[in-house]
């Protein structure tokens, strides 16, 4: 009697705690509205999670196996590892390698519960989609991330009937998943696994790596919507809660992306996009003309003489690591009394927000890192705006060219400015495999060769 | 090239179609000014002025005798003798209504220009006098109204007691009916306007105007900004819109104008009779016949103690204003034709060529029709609600893979398409649950469930939006971090002996706690980068 009055006592006080969890997360979520709250965000979000998972230890029942302490262990140290070594330039694979981890940890709860299995229907089938979409999400963001790293081909896979295979491995699930909820079996579950497993690394291959900031954004929904499913087998309201606020932070993330492509959600899913240069046949609308080079020397003259500068940094300064370099040019200009700015298109780099990320880290004040809708009127007034390894955020032909496969697409009109200097390793066409027109206009000057060397040049120039 | 600005001969014509201030534009732009003494008195503009402008006073004849002659009404016959053979005019000739003066000017050689048939056209605005005129006449007919009326027209609380505003109806809202809506409201009456032609709603309004309509519809979009005459139907409802009015407005502004016709009667001798005594009636189209039925042009007649004011010459009784924005356009339309080094009669130049009347004696009126550019005819609206587009026709299908010139932005009907689809799936579920024996404890708990869920999904959204862009990596390791609450998940299923199911949980467990010990960390690591 003394223990049962215990025990729901101490399960009284667990929900309330969960409550308080749920409320300190969405705190934290919150926090991130602006550089100013985002510290304090972070730390309602540590103090939440300290808080569940206290609450949970402290939940009556079976004692915990000593391996379990062990495996928090090893788990805290191995995550604090990754999180103090990874580079800001290696962020979108982070992102995607822990996204990977919700859904495998999904999986493994759902299977760990199925194999000691005494529930019901409604518990059998909420097993089963937890499994599915975390599977779907696992092999999806591993996937992703071997594509970031480029380990895989950024290229699409784009097998003749794939539309056909998806509906085939779909279906397959739903045949599965029937007969796992008339007697759930091991064998019938794992089944289904494997196919979610190949289904989430087929979505995944489909996709252009020009797409990428869209994957991952979607990944990021999806193991939201992993825990939240876990939460329906766990009977757990906070898993739920979590799991939708992650749900939908990943949505929302993915329809800005697809807003700042203007394409929608189904067409960067299933479109394959990137995938081919488009057919060079008909109207190829080539530019004419011949580009016109810039020497880092001639560059400082240019940008001694100005007045307003805009930046525009794309995954190329993030992959030659160039953003320390254009901090420094940034200096040196704003110590001369040039006003320095910086124009960042939602789509620039492999991840939402990955640019500003970068900057940070370079020490460049974020109060001179402009959204695309804040600055793009300013190009007029601008002497000199400077693109550093970004392409297709900068193609004027989103605007001018309707037979353009990007026509529609907001981009960051630098060719309004005075003078546009195009940073760029080669002549290569960009990411989505589409000739720039930017490059021939009359107004354009290409100071090619890999960023951080041309920066420092230019920042030595400057400097003598 | 000399130009020659006279004295109006016309009796209680107090305007002169030039003063100091332009004669001194024109001046400097090259023009020799020869200004007929006396000219601007009327209008409060001495000699002396003109001659500190840069212009020389000069006697009737040689005034008359300039190479452009500018004036503001059209001439008298004893003007027109007066004026050198070959010479050019500039002024308001009315030649429809004038044809005698016409074949006048002809005989004498004359190239005449009418400024009151400068088109309507946007490039013209500048010179466009007869809309200046308007303005004022719409101003100065408050003003008289004001005079006449008995009472405030701002609502006032005084010691003794409250006075109601004064209500002010308007009748077609043209430059003039807007500049008395304008003054009107200035003065802080609470203004009404009635207007046929649709356009006028948003302008009335944008006056801070209520504007009148009647239930019938029908386009009053006539050419040139003016409106057509409308159906019985239309204008029996109009009248009883009117009546209804006239018990309850004190002053009334009647400015309706059809191109080459007597103005429409709106004001009927009921509706006079209706008004309240002390009330007052501005009629602006008394010139053309009146849009009131009790109007006499040039004068103001008592009908029970309301007043009707059929004025004619209302921007003459402002005459130091209305002479300078007369010349203004004057000015804006020599420049138009060339100014003083290239002036010359331009057929092709579409604001010039429709106020040409006579060249050199030749009748050049009325012009041969121009392009419609500026004022294309009113669209004319489908009979129906249009209905909306079938869905098929409005998603135009783009073959996966293929690269449609512009997809279409993510719509709020996919977005639709999921929750009612997730509807479905959760009543499906929910209907298999009740279908089980002794799972009604299990359905309730499932619509707990959905609740706390649905609920969650909307908060995010909600928090999510407010997201700064540059923060979109960290919100991005953040959310990482907290799904690793899944291992509470692992947590609950991995305790007691180690079964292969809590071996399993152990594992989750230990992925999920990567999660959250990286993602915190890292979020820190980007935010402390952030600076200002």
């Amino acid at each position: 009697m003394q223990a049962e009055l215990h025990k729901q006592g101490a399960e009284a006080l667990s929900s309330v705690a969960y409550l308080v969890a749920a409320v300190l997360f969405i705190l934290a979520l919150r926090g991130l509205s602006s550089q100013e709250t985002a510290k304090r965000g972070n730390i309602y979000g540590i103090v939440g999670m300290a808080i569940a998972v206290g609450a949970t230890l402290a939940w009556p029942g079976p004692g915990f196996h000593p391996l379990l302490v062990a495996s928090i262990v090893i788990a805290v140290a191995v995550g604090a590892v990754m999180a103090t070594r990874v580079g800001m330039t290696q962020m979108p694979e982070l992102v995607a390698l822990l996204h990977s981890f919700v859904g495998l940890a999904a999986v493994l709860v759902g299977f760990s519960i199925q194999l000691a299995f005494v529930g019901d229907l409604a518990e059998a089938i909420e097993i089963y989609i937890d499994v599915i979409i975390g599977a779907i999400t696992t092999t999806g963001s591993v996937l992703a991330f071997l594509k970031l790293r480029g380990s895989v081909s950024g290229k699409p896979l784009l097998l003749p009937a794939r539309h056909l295979l998806n509906l085939a491995m779909l279906t397959g699930i739903v045949v599965l998943g029937v007969v796992y909820a008339r007697s759930p079996q091991l064998w019938s579950l794992a089944a289904a696994t494997a196919i979610a497993c190949v289904l989430g690394v087929h979505l995944v291959a489909a996709i252009g790596g020009a797409d990428m900031p869209v994957v991952v954004s979607m990944l990021n929904s999806y193991s939201g919507w992993t825990a939240a499913a876990a939460g329906f087998m766990l009977n757990n309201d906070l898993l739920i809660i979590t799991g939708a606020l992650v749900g939908s932070s990943g949505a929302i993330l993915s329809y800005i992306m697809c807003r700042a492509m203007n394409r929608s959600i189904w067409n960067v899913i299933f479109g394959g996009f990137g995938a081919t240069p488009p057919p060079s046949k008909g109207k190829p609308a080539q530019p004419a003309g011949e580009v016109q080079e810039i020497d880092a020397t001639a560059l400082a003259e240019q940008l001694k003489a100005a007045k307003n500068v805009i930046i525009v940094p794309g995954f190329g300064m993030a992959a030659a690591r160039a953003q320390h370099a254009v901090r420094e040019m940034t200096d040196v200009l704003r110590k001369q009394g040039v006003n320095v700015r910086f124009a960042i298109h939602p789509v620039a780099g492999r991840l939402p927000g990955h640019m500003n990320v970068l900057l940070a880290e370079a020490n460049v004040p974020y109060d001179i890192v402009l959204e695309m809708d804040e600055i793009n009127q300013d190009f007029p007034n601008t002497d000199i705006a400077i693109v550093i390894g970004a392409n297709d955020i900068v193609n004027p032909a989103a605007e001018e060219d309707p037979t353009s496969p990007i026509a529609g697409m907001p981009v960051l009109q630098v060719w309004k400015a005075k003078l546009v200097v195009v940073n760029k390793r080669s002549r290569a066409a960009g990411y989505a495999g589409i000739d720039n027109p930017l490059f021939y206009k009359p107004g354009t000057k290409m100071l090619f060769g890999d960023s951080k060397a041309a920066i420092e040049k230019v920042v030595a120039a400057l400097k003598s | 090239m000399k130009l020659g600005i006279v004295k109006e001969t016309r009796p209680n014509e107090r305007r002169v179609a030039g003063s100091p201030n332009v004669v001194a534009r024109w001046v400097k732009a090259g023009w020799q000014v020869d200004v007929e003494r006396g000219a601007g008195v009327a209008a409060s503009y001495p000699d002396s002025q003109y001659t500190e402008a840069g212009a020389t006073i000069v006697e009737r004849a040689v005034a008359w005798g300039a190479d452009l002659v500018l004036k503001v009404r059209p001439p008298e016959p004893p003007e027109i003798n007066q004026l050198r053979e070959g010479a050019t005019l500039l002024s308001f000739i009315y030649p429809a209504q004038n044809e005698a003066l016409v074949k006048r000017l002809a005989v004498r050689k004359a190239t005449v220009l009418a400024m009151d048939l400068v088109p309507r056209i946007s490039r013209a605005q500048k010179m466009d006098a007869l809309s200046s005129m308007q303005n004022i006449s719409g101003y100065r007919a408050v003003i008289e109204a004001a005079n006449r009326f008995g009472s405030f027209f701002t609502g006032q609380f005084t010691a003794a007691g409250k006075v109601p505003p004064g209500k002010v109806l308007v009748i077609g809202a043209g430059v003039a009916g807007l500049a008395a809506l304008g003054a009107a409201k200035g003065l802080g009456a609470i203004v009404r306007a009635f207007d046929v032609r649709a356009a006028a709603e948003e302008q009335v309004k944008s006056m801070g105007a209520e504007f009148l309509t009647v239930t019938i519809k029908e386009s009053g979009e006539g050419q040139g900004g003016y409106a057509k005459e409308m159906s019985q139907e239309f204008i029996d409802a109009e009248y009883a819109l009117f009546r209804e009015q006239a018990k309850d407005v004190d002053v009334v502004i009647t400015t309706a104008l059809i191109p080459g016709k007597p103005a429409p009667k709106l004001w009927l001798k009921d509706m006079v009779e209706m008004m309240k005594p002390g009330s007052v009636v501005v009629d602006l189209a008394a010139e053309q016949g009146g849009n009131c039925e009790y109007t006499k042009a040039g004068e103001v007649v008592d009908v029970n103690g309301v007043s009707i004011i059929g004025y004619t010459d209302l921007p003459s009784r402002m005459a130091h204003v209305s002479s300078d924005l007369y010349a203004m356009n004057l000015f804006h339309f020599l420049e138009e034709m060339g100014g003083a080094s290239a002036f010359k009669i331009d057929h092709e130049n579409d604001a010039v060529r429709p106020a040409l009347v006579l060249e050199n004696g030749e009748k050049r009126f009325p012009p041969p029709p121009m392009k419609k550019v500026e004022v294309p005819p009113p669209v004319p609206k489908p009979p129906e609600v249009p209905k909306p587009l079938p869905v098929a026709e409005a998603a135009k299908p783009t073959a996966p893979g293929h690269h449609g010139p512009a997809p279409r932005a993510p719509s709020a009907r996919s977005g639709m398409v999921i929750a009612v689809a997730g509807l479905v799936a959760a009543a499906i579920w929910i209907g298999l649950r009740l279908g089980e024996a002794d799972a009604l404890s299990g359905a309730s708990r499932l619509l707990q469930h959905m609740t706390v869920f649905v609920m969650a999904v909307f908060i995010g959204f909600q928090v999510i939006w407010n997201v700064t862009p540059a923060l979109h990596t960290p919100l991005m390791s953040v959310t990482n971090a907290i799904s690793g609450i899944i291992v509470v998940g692992g947590l609950l299923s991995g305790r007691g002996r180690l079964t292969d199911s809590v071996g399993v949980a152990l594992v989750a467990a230990l992925f999920a706690t990567i999660n959250i010990a990286g993602g915190f960390i890292v979020t820190r690591r980007m935010l402390a980068m952030f600076r200002k």
